[in-house]
């Protein structure tokens, strides 16, 4: 799975699943701040994550995971 | 003490969807009854139940609002959201007014089990999602409606199994009456899913009469075979009166007597001692006499023992007046922790358009029901004061007085 495949599921479940405006879903958007995602929206992130990707997000790989860019690119990572 | 009164109500449930649709329903007598085959795939005896319509709240609340509301809490989201209009109370009075909210309801069966079997599928909680503690939790209506209306007042759940509503609406009226608070949104919510009611479906006391649905709640009636399942959501707005006058409220009703008690006795059978002792301690408060009741709405759910023991419990207090009486169950089904809350609805929409709505179905009493006055089809009469009974397992018992002033 590349990149922009990448971004387009995340996308879409970020606005599909938890209601985030797409114009808002620009990669240097923080995720917290500018998105609005507090910590119960996570735990949904975690379940459409595992349905999407195949595996669970650690709640410790996930600390440095500041901006939509880098939660593509965990992702990214994760898939490698 | 205070006085209290009722300015909104709310109701959604199986013979309608709103005040106006169950106000007709309830004037011609229909049945909110059918069959679900899911449920004898699943293991049920009895396929009846109440059908209740699945609310869109998609454009109503957000998705955080959404995801923590299960199906008894979204019924009585749309209850309340008629009540607190009925009422014309916004979110902008509620911000501004302390408001506190008590609800029955005495389970959240399907959300438990769901979490259940994904927990036994995928061996990880985290997987569960954000909204399941709050869907499963017997706290979830009251939980989540005070945070949907930014509740500041009391803020509790009743459960008292199919007492719940009533005692939910006596207990309000506690807490006004002692000038603790000057509005309570009151009700009863009442999951209809399969998963609910299979347990209580195990212990054979569900009507069979699959083949007639709309004849299968039959209160009083010797031919029944047993209650019909049912549910929804039913929401009054509890206000302190002086606060509802200097509003310009619209006032139904006012909740004149509470009456409580326990039987102290088996977990399931009812009693007539203490269904009675509710009613007496009901009308003491109310300091009324028998004689002036107009209608009593029945708790009768079209068990052989709950009926027989409730009719005798009616005899004795009201005999000599032939009050009439009448259950709305043959046309709902048990609504069980709504019920208490449903019939003070239906009771005060009686009281409003001067109609007793009918016992249907009840084609010969039983003996002991032959004694009471039961009004078998709709009956127009103006009606001032009404007492409405509910009792539950664990021999819990509440009985209500509404009284037009």
């Amino acid at each position: 799975m590349d990149r922009k495949q990448i971004i387009e599921i995340v996308n879409k479940f970020l606005i599909e699943d938890i209601e985030i405006d797409s114009n808002a879903l620009i990669e240097e958007a923080l995720l917290k701040e500018d998105l609005g995602i507090d910590s119960l929206d996570f735990v949904d992130i975690v379940v459409v994550v595992e349905q999407n990707f195949g595996f669970k997000i650690k709640p410790e790989e996930m600390s440095k995971v500041k901006t939509l860019s880098q939660f593509y690119d965990y992702i990214e990572g994760k898939l490698k | 003490m205070k006085r209290v009164v009722i300015t909104g109500i709310g109701i959604y449930s199986c013979i309608g969807s709103n005040k106006e649709e169950v106000r007709e329903g309830l004037y011609n007598g229909k049945c909110g009854i059918d069959t679900e085959p899911l449920r004898t795939e699943y293991g049920y005896r009895s396929s009846l139940t109440g059908v209740v319509p699945k609310p869109n709240l998609k454009e109503a609340l957000n998705r955080r609002q959404r995801i923590c509301l299960p199906e008894e809490g979204e019924y009585a989201y749309m209850a309340t959201e008629e009540a607190l209009k009925d009422a014309g109370i916004d979110l902008d009075y509620l911000e501004k007014n302390e408001t506190g909210i008590l609800y029955g309801n005495d389970s959240s069966s399907k959300a438990v089990i769901e979490s259940h079997e994904l927990c036994v599928e995928k061996k990880d909680t985290t997987l569960l999602g954000s909204g399941a503690i709050f869907q499963s939790m017997n706290s979830t209506v009251t939980m989540n409606l005070s945070t949907i209306y930014k509740l500041r007042g009391i803020n509790m759940t009743i459960s008292a199994a199919c007492a719940s509503g009533s005692h939910t609406i006596g207990l309000g009226a506690m807490f006004i009456r002692l000038g603790l608070q000057n509005m309570i949104i009151c009700g009863g919510a009442q999951e209809t899913n399969y998963l609910s009611m299979a347990s209580f479906d195990g212990l054979s006391a569900f009507s069979m009469r699959m083949d007639d649905p709309k004849k299968a709640s039959r209160p009083f009636d010797k031919g029944r075979d047993g209650l019909v399942p049912s549910g929804g959501a039913a929401t009054v707005i509890l206000e302190e009166y002086e606060h509802a006058v200097k509003r310009g409220a619209h006032i139904y009703a006012e909740v004149a007597g509470y009456g409580f008690s326990s039987n102290g006795a088996h977990i399931s059978q009812p009693s007539n001692e203490g269904s009675a002792l509710a009613m007496i301690r009901a009308l003491e408060d109310a300091r009324l006499k028998p004689s002036e009741i107009d209608y009593i709405n029945a708790h009768a759910t079209s068990t052989v023992l709950g009926d027989t023991y409730e009719a005798m419990a009616i005899d004795s207090i009201f005999a000599q007046h032939k009050t009439p009486v009448s259950s709305t169950k043959g046309m709902t089904g048990h609504e069980c922790w709504m019920a208490g809350a449903s019939e003070i609805v239906y009771t005060l929409l009686m009281m409003r358009d001067s109609f007793i709505a009918p016992n249907i179905n009840l084609e010969e009493p039983d003996d002991i029901s032959k004694k009471l006055n039961i009004i078998a089809g709709t009956l127009d009469k103006k009606l001032d004061i009404c007492l409405s009974n509910s009792f539950g397992f664990g021999g819990t018992n509440s009985a209500l007085i509404l009284k037009k002033i």
